[in-house]
């Protein structure tokens, strides 16, 4: 996409807080229109301080933020017009949900009767318009993040920022609300930038994703995108479940290399990210995309495992092999009616495509 | 555990209710937390409630009159105050009796001191009559009396030792409001205001408290914020310095107040060194009002910061920032979002300071000269010089009422529940 599509952009961002780290190294990432913009990470990847240097509440040490065309680095926070959630909804308790939601609209000095419209509107947007009158502690966890959600939207503001919304709220609830925001996203067409370390709902919700590890996006793009094509380990391991094999680029042939894994077997792959023959490298490879007793023709690349262990989850069977010395080998087995019966202690050929079979960088730990 | 429903009466397995095994099971424990209670009960009852309770019975007491001239006053009960005639000779027989048995048990001043706080000149009247009714050995007595000293013919005096002749009196509280009742009509009337000292020093004593308050409110205000919202560690340590005081002898930081603040003190000195007042303008800082504001908001302040930052402490950054996001300037997010949530913190804190304010004693005595000295100080000169102890008690107890008027108000206003201590 062209730069002016870009809507926020993070352009060349450095963070320090203490002036001896980079919390953030050299950030450079754009967010379009309209756009659900999730940045995944684990914990200390320096999410949240992008996000609150987005909201003005950081400064920026280095590099610029531009949102639509214009910088903002100058700009103090009350006037950069960003509706924001934060974890804890930070709901003011001595304030009625009605007073809460009037609150951003009596600072932009509306009119009585505009405030009372919007603040039914929003209130009725997330299904709590009977509850105007409460204060927040008189509502459910449930409620309270639907009222902060009101809350970020009621002014209107072009741009949301959600830090971790959803991180206090039990599972269930989770997923319902991750639909609702995402519902509301829909119709409104706000542009939201969204923070979790919860890669589900990053997958659930967003256009995009850009996975962080210490300061640094390690791959931004579409859900599928990332779960089916991680272009390195990190994004590998971080997203889904994933089974790896180390071993040693023997050769390659356009686009398919052959790598020796450590058991001594040869093994074909999509060469994704490699240093060149002679190289160390990881094969990622879904478990899913593992079959088992696999027709002739049907795997460019087949091994023998033996059965460590079988859960029975339902929908599908977890088998746990040991593949070329490696016992921590998962394996989803569909349950359909003709799926291969298994004992533990069998030993089965399992083999997969080289295109699902992802050579990539070693994580060095 | 089995439970058997029977006629809606929930029953375990073995038949009893349930509600009764329950209590059965729950006795145990809780004899076991009385127990816990019961040393910090008997104390709090030996050493608070019945010195109280000793307070508000001493502040109407007036058993001394009954109990050392107990004929006298049963012999006036038929005699009319309001006839203007003096009382019959039964009633000074049995006054010079009576006084004759009590010199000898050496209680006759007593009488005389009680009645002399209503009336000046009982006292002398009482001690001079000790020393003479020995003379005085057959009747008529009612002659024999007034001869020896010409005020036991006057009615007013007859009218006064009736007026305070029973069990009970509100003497006291009179006088503590400075009010006092006509000794002829019996009404109520408030003394000319030159005479008044009590009301004044009660007023004096709540603006001065709540100038006070106010003081420490102004300074702990900021000083809890900034507290609240820098990194803990280094919070821990600034508690410490607000602590400080608290680990510092009373007398001697109310007296560096007066090495500070005294006409020849540091801060004079310094003053004149600097050209602002000249050597005859030196200025009056202690031994007056403003010596008891001073000291007393340091030494209060404390108790204002703990409960402002301990309630501050608890309102997340992100209420601020949540509200600066809204469009809100940080001034106004302050007043309109942080602020409101501190008034729990506020309303304890200065409840607490006016409360310790208004029953301070110790440093109003050593630097309050007379314009800044509070009731607690007159409570104190009652309670140990004048040994008027009932007009002591009656100011005490007006004292507390006080008190807790003003917790009842801030339960009305604020709500005590809200109150956050630390
Ligand atoms: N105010 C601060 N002062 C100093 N260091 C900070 C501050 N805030 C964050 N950091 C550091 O910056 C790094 C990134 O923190 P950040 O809060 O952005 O992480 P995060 O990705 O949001 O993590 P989480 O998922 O746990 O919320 C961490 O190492 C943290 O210790
Ligand atoms: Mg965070």
């Amino acid at each position: 996409m062209s730069k002016s599509d870009a809507y926020v952009s993070f352009q060349g961002v450095q963070k320090s807080y203490d002036g001896e780290t980079l919390v953030v190294k050299d950030l450079n990432l754009d967010a379009h229109r309209g756009e659900f913009l999730t940045m995944l990470g684990p914990s200390g990847s320096g999410k949240t301080t992008c996000l609150m240097m987005l909201a003005g509440f950081e400064t920026v040490t280095h590099g610029e933020i531009i949102l639509d065309g214009t910088s903002i680095n100058n700009v103090p926070p009350h006037k950069r017009n960003i509706g924001m959630v934060f974890q804890n909804y930070a709901l003011f308790p001595h304030m009625t949900v009605n007073e809460n939601l009037a609150f951003p609209l009596q600072v932009r000095k509306m009119s009585k009767s505009d405030i009372e419209d919007r603040v039914k509107k929003a209130l009725d947007m997330v299904q709590l318009g009977a509850f105007g009158t409460r204060r927040p502690m008189q509502l459910s966890g449930g409620q309270q993040q639907r009222v902060a959600v009101a809350r970020a939207l009621v002014f209107e503001p072009k741009l949301v920022l959600m830090d971790e919304p959803l991180g206090a709220l039990d599972k269930q609830l989770r997923e319902q609300m991750q639909y609702e925001i995402k519902h509301i996203h829909e119709n409104l067409e706000v542009t939201v930038v969204y923070v979790t370390h919860d890669q589900s709902e990053a997958l659930t919700m967003s256009n995009r994703i850009a996975v962080f590890d210490d300061g640094v996006i390690q791959q931004l793009a579409a859900p599928d995108q990332l779960y089916e094509k991680p272009e390195n380990a990190f994004v590998a391991q971080f997203i889904g479940e994933n089974n790896t094999l180390n071993g040693k680029v023997l050769g390659l042939d356009g686009d398919i290399c052959t790598v020796e894994v450590e058991g001594g077997e040869k093994l074909k792959a999509l060469a994704v990210n490699i240093q060149g023959v002679g190289f160390d490298t990881m094969i990622s490879l879904r478990p899913e995309r593992v079959m088992v007793n696999p027709e002739s023709g049907q795997c460019s690349s087949t091994v023998t495992g033996k059965v460590e262990e079988l859960i029975y989850l339902g929908d599908h069977i977890r088998s746990r092999m040991n593949v070329c010395g490696h016992d921590d080998f998962i394996v989803k087995i569909p349950n359909s009616a003709d799926h291969a019966q298994l004992q533990p202690g069998d030993t089965v050929q399992v083999g997969w495509k080289a295109e699902d079979a992802r050579a990539l960088d070693v994580l060095v730990s | 555990m089995n439970t058997v429903k029977v006629n809606s009466v929930l029953l375990t397995a073995d038949g009893t209710p349930l509600k009764i095994s329950l209590a059965r099971a729950q006795r145990r424990s809780k004899i076991i937390a009385f127990l816990m209670v019961t040393p910090l009960l008997v104390f709090i009852t030996i050493a608070f409630l019945v010195p109280i309770t000793d307070m508000l019975l001493l502040s109407g007491n007036n058993e001394i009159v009954q109990r050392i001239l107990p004929k006298t006053v049963e012999t006036l009960q038929n005699w009319d105050e309001t006839s203007g005639k003096l009382p019959d000779e039964i009633v000074f027989a049995a006054m010079v009796e009576e006084i004759k048995k009590a010199k000898i048990a050496k209680k006759h001043t007593r009488v005389g001191q009680r009645l002399n706080y209503e009336s000046s000149g009982f006292s002398s009247l009482f001690r001079k009559a000790g020393r003479k009714v020995q003379k005085i050995k057959n009747p008529p007595y009612k002659e024999a009396l007034i001869k020896s000293d010409k005020r036991w013919g006057k009615v007013e005096t007859w009218q006064v030792i009736k007026q305070f002749s029973g069990k009970f009196t509100d003497g006291y509280y009179l006088a503590a409001l400075d009010l006092t009742r006509d000794s002829k009509t019996g009404n109520i009337e408030s003394l000319p205001s030159k005479d008044s000292i009590y009301l004044k020093l009660f007023l004096r004593t709540m603006l001065l408290s709540s100038l006070i308050t106010f003081l420490t409110f102004i300074i702990g205000f900021p000083i809890s914020y900034l507290l609240a919202t820098i990194p803990t560690r280094i919070s821990n340590t600034l508690i410490i310095f607000v602590l400080l005081p608290f680990w510092t002898s009373l007398l001697v930081r109310t007296t560096s107040w007066i090495a500070l603040l005294q006409q020849e003190g540091v801060i004079n000195d310094f003053l004149i060194l600097v050209g602002l007042i000249g050597e005859d303008g030196r200025l009056a800082m202690i031994h007056n009002a403003t010596g008891t504001v001073v000291a007393m908001t340091h030494i209060l302040l404390p108790f204002m910061i703990l409960p402002m930052f301990s309630v501050m402490k608890t309102i997340p950054p992100s209420f601020m920032r949540a509200a600066i996001s809204l469009g809100a300037h940080p001034w106004r997010a302050f007043w309109k979002i942080y602020f409101p949530n501190t008034v729990a913190g506020i309303g304890a804190g200065s409840i607490l300071v006016f409360i310790i304010a208004i029953g301070y004693y110790i440093t109003p005595a050593l630097v309050g000269g007379s314009s800044g000295t509070f009731i607690s100080n007159r409570i104190a000169y009652h309670i140990s010089q004048s040994l008027n102890w009932g007009l002591g008690a009656a100011l005490g107890v007006i004292l507390l009422g006080i008190v807790l008027a003003f917790f009842v108000l801030y339960d009305r206003i604020v709500g005590i529940d809200n109150m956050k201590l630390g």
